[in-house]
C-alpha cells in the first residue's frame, strides 16, 4: 500500500467550491488534530517519558541487563529468519498472480489473505495443536527430541504467520498495475525468465519490496500475542522483547519495562521514517517513469494491518 | 486494439480447470504455483485445519456448551460490542483525519500523516502499556478522567474501547484518503452551480462517492479489534464476566490445558473472521467498482 | 523472410478472435493488418510473434513451422502500441537490452554493442537522446527508440502493434512517412496493425481487411480501395452511402423510386446492398426528372478542395442520410438550399446480395460469408 500522499492541498483551498467555511475547518482541524494528539501522541510520549521517569541510569541498566540482552538477540534472530521467508515468498506469489493467468487465481489471493483475519491468539494455538506435546506431530516430535513448542522455532513459525502476507499484498498489485508489456518486451529480446525478472521486473518493484519488508520487519518484532502462546517465555531463552515487556510490567518493574517498550517505539518510529521515505521515493520514481497519466489510477487503495 | 490490451478480461472467463494457466510467454509459473501453494499449505491452511479437526473431537452438544458458557458469552458481548463501537468511533474520526490530511493545509502536517501509521508498526504490547500508564487513575489522562470526573477507563470496559480504538485508527484514514485524493474538484464544481450548499455537497455528492472505502475501512479496524489481544491485556483488568475478552478465554483455557475447549472458542471466532473477509472482499470490489464507474 | 499462417483459430472463453485465418506475407513487403476494435488483428499480430498461443494452425516463417520454437527463438521484432521501454533504462540500455542477453558465447563485446546501439539511435535520427530515460521524451521519440530497440537484436521480421495508435495526428504524419522510408531502407519484412485506414493505405504495400476474426480482403492499397470484395470492406474503406434496394428489369428499385443500372449478374428480384461512393452521385435539381433517389438538401458544405452536400432520404420512416461530393464550381452551379427537394443518381454502384431480412448486422454477416473468397492472398 504505497500511497501516494501529495501534500499539496492548495487545488482545494483555493477553489471556491471545494472549500468550507472558516468555522467548519478549523472546527475539524481542532476536533481531528485534537483526537489524533489524544490517541497516538500521547501514548507515543509516555513511553519514552515512564522509560525515563527514573533517571538515565536506570534506563541504559534495563535494556543492557542480561535478560533484555536475550530478548533483544532472540527477536533480532525471529526477524532475521521470518522476513526473507516471506519475502521469498511474497516475489514467487506475485509473479504468479501479477503475471499469469490461471483459474483459481482469486481464490490464491483470498488465502494468501487469509493470515490478516486470524486473531494472533489463534494462530498461537494453531501452532500448539499442531506441533505441541499432544499435537499431530507431538510424539514424533519427542522421540527425536525435537522442541518446537515452547522453543524458538515455534516463535519463528508464529512470526511468519502473522507476517505472511506483506510482501506479496504489497507486490501484487505493484505489479498487476505495471502489466506485461515490459516483459514481454524482454522475453521477445531474448531475455530468459531470469533475466527478465532479475533486469526489468525488479527494478520495477524495488521500493514496493523494501516498503513490504520494513512492514513485516516491525511486525515480526513487535508481534506479541501469537509469540506468547507458543513461546513458554522462558526468561533467556524463549523471550522475545515484547514478551519482557510483559514480564517486567506484571512485576510492577515499570521503568524497566518502559524502557526496552521504548526501543520497540523506537523502532516503529524508525519504521515509519523509512517508510515515509520509501512513499516519497517511490512516489517520484512513479511520477518520473510513469507514461501514462491515466495508469494511476489503477492503484487501488490497499490497507494492511 | 482494445480487447487485446485487457487480456485479463477476458482470460478470466476462460474456464482451464483449477490452477492450469492459460497460455502466457512469461516463464516460471510451474515453479512459483509450487512454492506458493507449498508454502500457503505448510504456514497457513494446515494449521487451521487443525483448529477445525481438533474441535471435531468434541460433540455438538459438548461444543455448543463451551462455547456459550457465561463467561464466554459475555466476552463475545464485550470483544464484538467494544470493535463495534470503536470502529464506529474510527469511521467518524478516521473521515475527519483524513479530509483534513488531503483538504487543508496546516503545519506539521507530513509528520501527522506519517504518523498516522503508528499503530501499525506500534508492537502491541507498548501500546497496551502506554494505554493503561496513560489513563490508570495516577496516569496523565486517568487524574482527571477518574480523578475528577469518576469515570473509570483503566482495568474496566472502557479501557477496552481505548486500546480497540488506538490500533484502528489507521485502517479508515488509509482507506479513506487515496479516494479523497482521486476526487476531481469538478464534481464539486458541478455541484456548487447547480445550487447546492456545501453540506448538500457533501451529503449527496462526496458521501456516496466515499461511502464504499468508508465502510471497507469500518470492516478492516472491526476485525482487527475482534483478534486483538496485546494492547488490550494490560488495560482491561481481565475481570471475568465484565472486562474479559475472547481472545484472553482462549488463552486462560490454554492455560488450563484444556486444549478442545480453547480450539471450541477458537473456532467460532475463526468462522466470524472468514466471514468478515468476504464482507470486506465484497465491499473492496464494491469499492474499486463504483470509483471506476464515478470516472 | 516470407511468413505464412495456416488455418489459425483462436478463442478467449466464448469469444472468437480468429477464425479460420490463412495468410501469405511476402518477403520484404510492408503489410497492414486493417479493422476495427476487436477484430483479431492485434491477436493476430501477436500469434505471429509466438506471444499467444492458436487453439490450432500453424506459423510458418520461412518455410519452417515456428509453432515449436518458443518467442525467444523467433528472432522477431515487436513494437509494442505503448512502446514498453523499460522505465528505469537510458535509452541506451534499453536498445543495448537485446544484446546483452544474449548468452555470453554469442554476445558482442561491449565496444561492438556501443557501435551498434549508436549505429541504430542514428537511424532513427535520436543519437543524441541516448542518455536519457524514456520518461523524458515525446511520444515520437518513444516510439523510435522502441523501434531501435526491436531492430537491433537484427530480427528477420518486425512486427508492429499499432505503431502511431498513441500519437497525436501531426506527429503519427511525420512517422507514418518515416516509417515508409526506412522499411525502403532496411526491406525487412514488416506487418503492421491499425484501425486507421487512411494510415493502412498510405503506408502499406499490401492491406489486410479484417473484421469479427475473419479476414474480408486483401489487396494492394488500390485494389481494396477501388474494388472492394465485401460490404464490409466497402463501408469501412472511405465514406460510402448505402441504399437498400431490389434487383427489376429496367434498374434498381429503392422503395419509392428507380435507379438506373446495369449490372447483369444479379437475377431480377433479389434483395441487395448497393454502395456508392459520395464522389460517385449526381445530385439533379429538375423537378421533372423521375430516376434516383429522392432526398432533400440539408447542409452544405463548401470549403476546402471539394464540396459536400449533406442530405436525408425523403422516408422518414427509413432515417436515411446521404452525402454527396462535388467540386466547388458544381456547388456553385446548382446553387442548393437547404430544404430544397433534388434527385441522386449514381454514376456507379455495387452490389452485394442481401439475404433475408435488413438489419444492421446484415452488412457484417453477409460479409463474413463472402470472405473464403477474399481470405487467400
Amino acid at each position: 500500500m504505497i500511497s501516494r500522499t501529495s501534500h499539496r492541498s492548495t487545488r482545494f483551498e483555493r477553489n471556491l467550491a471545494t472549500r468550507e467555511a472558516p468555522w467548519v475547518k478549523w472546527t475539524l482541524l481542532t476536533l481531528s488534530l485534537s483526537f489524533f494528539a489524544l490517541f497516538l501522541i500521547l501514548p507515543l510520549v509516555s513511553v519514552f517519558f515512564e522509560a525515563l521517569r527514573k533517571g538515565w541510569e536506570v534506563y541504559l541498566l534495563s535494556i543492557t541487563e542480561e535478560t533484555a540482552l536475550a530478548a533483544i538477540k532472540l527477536t533480532v534472530l525471529i526477524a532475521f529468519i521470518s522476513v526473507p521467508l516471506n519475502l521469498v515468498f511474497g516475489v514467487a506469489a506475485a509473479w504468479l498472480i501479477a503475471k499469469h493467468d490461471f483459474r483459481g487465481k482469486q481464490l490464491l489471493t483470498t488465502f494468501i489473505d487469509l493470515p490478516f483475519s486470524v486473531s494472533p491468539v489463534i494462530v498461537g494455538l494453531m501452532y500448539m495443536l499442531v506441533f505441541g506435546a499432544n499435537g499431530w506431530f507431538g510424539a514424533w516430535l519427542v522421540e527425536h527430541d525435537l522442541k518446537v513448542i515452547f522453543a524458538v522455532p515455534g516463535i519463528v513459525l508464529a512470526t511468519i504467520f502473522v507476517t505472511f502476507p506483506f510482501v506479496a499484498r504489497e507486490l501484487i498489485p505493484l505489479m498487476q498495475a505495471q502489466g506485461r508489456d515490459e516483459e514481454e518486451a524482454a522475453v521477445v529480446l531474448g531475455a530468459n525468465g531470469w533475466q527478465t525478472f532479475w533486469y526489468v521486473t525488479l527494478p520495477n518493484v524495488k521500493w514496493g519490496l523494501l516498503y513490504g519488508v520494513i512492514l513485516s520487519n516491525a511486525r515480526a518484532m513487535g508481534e506479541f500475542g501469537a509469540v506468547s502462546v507458543v513461546s513458554g517465555k522462558i526468561r533467556g531463552q524463549t523471550n522475545t522483547m515484547p514478551l519482557h515487556v510483559e514480564i517486567l510490567y506484571n512485576e510492577y518493574n515499570f521503568a524497566a519495562a518502559f524502557a526496552v517498550a521504548s526501543l520497540l517505539a523506537l523502532l516503529a518510529l524508525v519504521t515509519l521514517v523509512i517508510k515515509t521515505w520509501v512513499e516519497h521515493r517511490a512516489s517520484s520514481h512513479f511520477n518520473a517513469t510513469h507514461m501514462v497519466p491515466a495508469d494511476v489510477n489503477t492503484l487501488s487503495p490497499r490497507v494492511m494491518p | 486494439m482494445a480487447f487485446a490490451l485487457t487480456p485479463n478480461t477476458l482470460f478470466g472467463r476462460q474456464r482451464t480447470g483449477t490452477f492450469r494457466k492459460t497460455y502466457s510467454v512469461l516463464p516460471g509459473f510451474n515453479l512459483s504455483l509450487g512454492y506458493t501453494l507449498g508454502y500457503l499449505t505448510l504456514i497457513v491452511l494446515i494449521p487451521i485445519a487443525a483448529v477445525f479437526l481438533k474441535t471435531s473431537e468434541l460433540s455438538f452438544a459438548e461444543f455448543w456448551k463451551v462455547v456459550t458458557a457465561p463467561r464466554v458469552l459475555a466476552s463475545y458481548k464485550l470483544s464484538f460490542g467494544a470493535s463495534m463501537i470503536a470502529a464506529a468511533i474510527n469511521a467518524v474520526f478516521g473521515l475527519m483525519l483524513a479530509w483534513v490530511l488531503v483538504r487543508y493545509s496546516f503545519p506539521g502536517k507530513r509528520i501527522v500523516d506519517a504518523l498516522v501509521d503508528l499503530p501499525f508498526a506500534l508492537p502491541t504490547a507498548v501500546a497496551g502499556i502506554a494505554l493503561t500508564a496513560l489513563y490508570a487513575r495516577n496516569g496523565w489522562i486517568g487524574q482527571y478522567v477518574e480523578g475528577v470526573l469518576g469515570i473509570k477507563i483503566a482495568f474496566a470496559p472502557a479501557g477496552v474501547l481505548v486500546a480497540l480504538v488506538f490500533i484502528g485508527l489507521p485502517f479508515v484514514v488509509r482507506t479513506v484518503q487515496p479516494i479523497l485524493e482521486d476526487l476531481e474538484t469538478e464534481l464539486e464544481e458541478a455541484a456548487a452551480s447547480l445550487g447546492a450548499r456545501r453540506w448538500q455537497t457533501f451529503r449527496y455528492v462526496l458521501l456516496p462517492i466515499l461511502l464504499p472505502a468508508l465502510l471497507t475501512g469500518f470492516a478492516l479496524a472491526f476485525a482487527r479489534a475482534v483478534g486483538e489481544y496485546g494492547s488490550v491485556i494490560f488495560i482491561a483488568g481481565n475481570i471475568p464476566l465484565v472486562s474479559e475478552i475472547t481472545p484472553l478465554i482462549i488463552i486462560t483455557k490454554l492455560e488450563q490445558y484444556d486444549y478442545v475447549g480453547a480450539t471450541a472458542v477458537a473456532l467460532v471466532m475463526l468462522l466470524f473472521s472468514f466471514v468478515l473477509l468476504l464482507v470486506i472482499n465484497a465491499l473492496q470490489a464494491w469499492s474499486s467498482r463504483s470509483i471506476g464507474g464515478s470516472r | 523472410m516470407s511468413i505464412e499462417v495456416r488455418n489459425i483459430h483462436k478463442r478467449f472463453g466464448n469469444f472468437t478472435a480468429l477464425n479460420d485465418i490463412s495468410l501469405n506475407f511476402e518477403s520484404g513487403q510492408l503489410v497492414a493488418l486493417l479493422g476495427p476494435s476487436g477484430c483479431g488483428k492485434t491477436t493476430l499480430l501477436r500469434i505471429i510473434a509466438g506471444l499467444e498461443q492458436a487453439d490450432s494452425g500453424i506459423v510458418t516463417l520461412e518455410g519452417e513451422d515456428a509453432s515449436v520454437s518458443s518467442v525467444r527463438e523467433r528472432q522477431v521484432g515487436f513494437v509494442f502500441q505503448h512502446y514498453a521501454l523499460f522505465k528505469h533504462m537510458t535509452v541506451f540500455d534499453n536498445v543495448a537490452f537485446g544484446m546483452r542477453m544474449k548468452p555470453r558465447a554469442q554476445r558482442p563485446s561491449k565496444q561492438q554493442i556501443k557501435d551498434k546501439v549508436h549505429e541504430l539511435l542514428n537511424l532513427v535520427q535520436l543519437d543524441w537522446l541516448a542518455d536519457r530515460y524514456p520518461s523524458q521524451l515525446s511520444g515520437g521519440q518513444r516510439q523510435r527508440i522502441a523501434l531501435a530497440r526491436a531492430l537491433a537484436v537484427e530480427p528477420r521480421v518486425l512486427l508492429l502493434d499499432e505503431p502511431f495508435g498513441a500519437l497525436d495526428a501531426k506527429v503519427r504524419k511525420e512517422l507514418r512517412r518515416w516509417l515508409r522510408k526506412l522499411h525502403d531502407e532496411l526491406h525487412i519484412t514488416s506487418i503492421f496493425v491499425t484501425h486507421d485506414q487512411e494510415e493502412a493505405l498510405e503506408v502499406a504495400d499490401k492491406v489486410v481487411l479484417m473484421d469479427h476474426g475473419h479476414v474480408e480482403q486483401v489487396g494492394t492499397p488500390e485494389e481494396v480501395y477501388n474494388h472492394p470484395a465485401t460490404p464490409f470492406v466497402y463501408s469501412f474503406l472511405g465514406s460510402v452511402n448505402l441504399f437498400h434496394g431490389r434487383v427489376e428489369e429496367e434498374g434498381l428499385r429503392v422503395g419509392a423510386d428507380a435507379v438506373p443500372h446495369t449490372q447483369d449478374n444479379f437475377t431480377e428480384g433479389s434483395e441487395v446492398f448497393a454502395f456508392v461512393r459520395p464522389h460517385e452521385l449526381r445530385i439533379v435539381t429538375d423537378t421533372g426528372y423521375t430516376q434516383g433517389v429522392a432526398a432533400k438538401v440539408v447542409r452544405v458544405l463548401s470549403f476546402g478542395v471539394s464540396a459536400r452536400v449533406e442530405l436525408d432520404g425523403l422516408d422518414r420512416e427509413k432515417d436515411q442520410h446521404f452525402e454527396v461530393e462535388l467540386t466547388q464550381a458544381q456547388v456553385a452551379e446548382l446553387a442548393l438550399i437547404p430544404g430544397q427537394h433534388v434527385r441522386l443518381v449514381p454514376s456507379r454502384l455495387k452490389l452485394f446480395d442481401r439475404p433475408g431480412y435488413v438489419s444492421a448486422d446484415a452488412v457484417s454477416n453477409s460479409g463474413s460469408k463472402q470472405s473464403s473468397t477474399g481470405a487467400r492472398a
